[in-house]
């Protein structure tokens, strides 16, 4: 059997409300998935220490406060300087529709938008997640 | 035929080499393995045997919603302003129905996590029969050799495996809440035995003093074979109590130092891995899970018994081992 996927559900930044996290949290661990939900308030360095303490093969982040721009790169950014190029980053929250692709151009492999079904988020990871421990 | 072997042995020497050079990211990889059954993670777990050993080990355990979490936090903090590092292994249930977990101990530990130097590890107890216990023990000793002068193990105290692992400790702080029951309940739920300090938690809510009232009686009936429990009264979320729980747990040790107490915990500890490796290390040469479910189906469905259907299936992988010249 193979081993479970470790999700990282991260809140980057001020924004208060993480019932959509959470929803999604939920739903991956009803996929058969490891999620570990690291709460809010969370700065980029935080999330990719987080990240790199438990050995994660996905991250997902939601941010609805506007500043996923200035949030996101950065944790790709660190990312990478940290040798975690094969964890798989996605996003959702409320982004628009052309920087959602402008973060996809910048190593999210994909940004979700509202009205996501969950089912579609646990399929995505689950053909794009690579095991490597 | 040699290259995957080769492959193999390359990998454990850049993840040993990455680990001694003091990298998070190798410890993390290095729990992974010793999680996942890598098939390297014996020789893993050997070759760091020599550095395991230096760490203070303490398990925290109670029931949900007890304030573990956050007792853990403020431990971490109180040794990690004196100077020391800290590493916590905190484990979730499985969910018995998707095979899924979330693991929210981290939500708790926010202001440890701001200080440098704590590690959390998340794990699940992915439902596994006693497997538990030796890669959340497996996991403390990585902790160890890596180099981190105080151990935390976080369970949920709501199974035999879960109470274990904490049971597995140095020392082993119980915490509960007047919001958990009485002290019955805490018996009941086996934590009585397990427990070398009693925290009561949430002090701030009605019936606190009258719990602890009630442990200290309860531990004043039993034979003592061991020193008296302490029970001390806390406010974790307020940071109110915390370093007085931390100083009870350094004067435990001390007093299990000197009185050998601790040595032969240690020793116990080792022989209970042992005795679990061995029986999952059976079962897994063993235990052929599809043949023994059909030929169980099998015979129930002739109407055999399930009792007469089990000593049956003993005697033949028992007969089936004679077979083959007897065990390995």
């Amino acid at each position: 059997m193979s081993r479970p996927l470790r999700v990282l559900v991260g809140k980057p930044g001020l924004d208060g409300h993480d019932r959509g996290a959470k929803v999604v949290a939920a739903s991956l661990r009803d996929r058969g998935m490891e999620v570990i939900y690291t709460g809010l308030h969370r700065t980029p360095q935080q999330i990719v220490d987080a990240a790199e303490q438990e050995d994660v093969d996905v991250i997902g982040l939601s941010i609805l406060s506007g500043s996923h721009m200035e949030l996101l790169p950065q944790v790709r950014a660190l990312l990478a300087e940290r040798g975690l190029d094969h964890v798989l980053l996605i996003a959702g929250g409320i982004i628009p529709e052309d920087e959602a692709r402008e973060l996809e151009r910048r190593g999210y492999a994909r940004v979700f938008g509202p009205g996501t079904a969950t089912g579609d988020i646990a399929d995505f990871i689950e053909h794009n997640a690579r095991r490597t421990s | 035929m040699t290259a995957p072997l080769t492959a193999a042995t390359s990998a454990l020497e850049d993840l040993l080499a990455e680990f001694r050079a003091g990298k998070v990211g190798a410890l993390a990889r290095a729990i992974s393995w010793v999680e996942n059954r890598h098939p390297q993670s014996g020789a893993l777990l050997d070759a760091v045997y020599p550095q395991v050993g230096r760490a203070w080990r303490t398990g925290v355990t109670g029931p949900p919603g007890a304030g573990k979490s956050t007792l853990v936090d403020g431990l971490a903090r109180h040794w990690g302003a004196a100077g020391r590092s800290v590493g916590l292994v905190a484990v979730d249930p499985t969910s018995p129905f998707s095979g899924g977990a979330l693991l929210g101990d981290r939500v708790r530990m926010d202001r440890a996590l701001s200080q440098t130097g704590v590690y959390v590890r998340s794990m699940a107890n992915r439902g596994s029969l006693g497997g538990l216990s030796l890669a959340a023990v497996a996991a403390a000793d990585l902790l160890d050799a890596f180099g981190f002068q105080e151990v935390l193990l976080e369970t949920v105290g709501v199974g035999q495996a879960e109470i274990d692992v904490a049971a597995a400790a140095d020392t082993t702080v119980v915490v509960l809440t007047p919001a958990s029951g009485d002290s019955v309940q805490a018996m009941k739920a086996g934590l009585m035995e397990v427990a070398d300090l009693f925290v009561v938690n949430k002090a701030d809510t009605p019936g606190a003093e009258r719990l602890q009232t009630e442990l200290e009686d309860m531990l004043g009936l039993r034979r003592a074979a061991a020193p008296r429990p302490e029970v001390l009264l806390c406010r974790a979320l307020a940071d109110q109590g915390v370093a007085e729980v931390a100083q009870a747990i350094e004067r435990r040790r001390a007093a299990d130092q000197a009185s050998g107490r601790l040595e032969a915990r240690r020793r116990a500890r080792d022989l209970a891995r042992v005795r679990r490796l061995v029986v999952e290390g059976l079962r897994a040469e063993l235990w052929h899970e599809q043949e023994i479910q059909e030929a169980a189906a099998r015979a129930l469905a002739h109407g055999e018994r399930p009792d007469e259907v089990a000593r049956k299936l003993v005697r033949s992988i028992l007969e089936g081992i004679q077979r083959n010249g007897g065990p390995a």
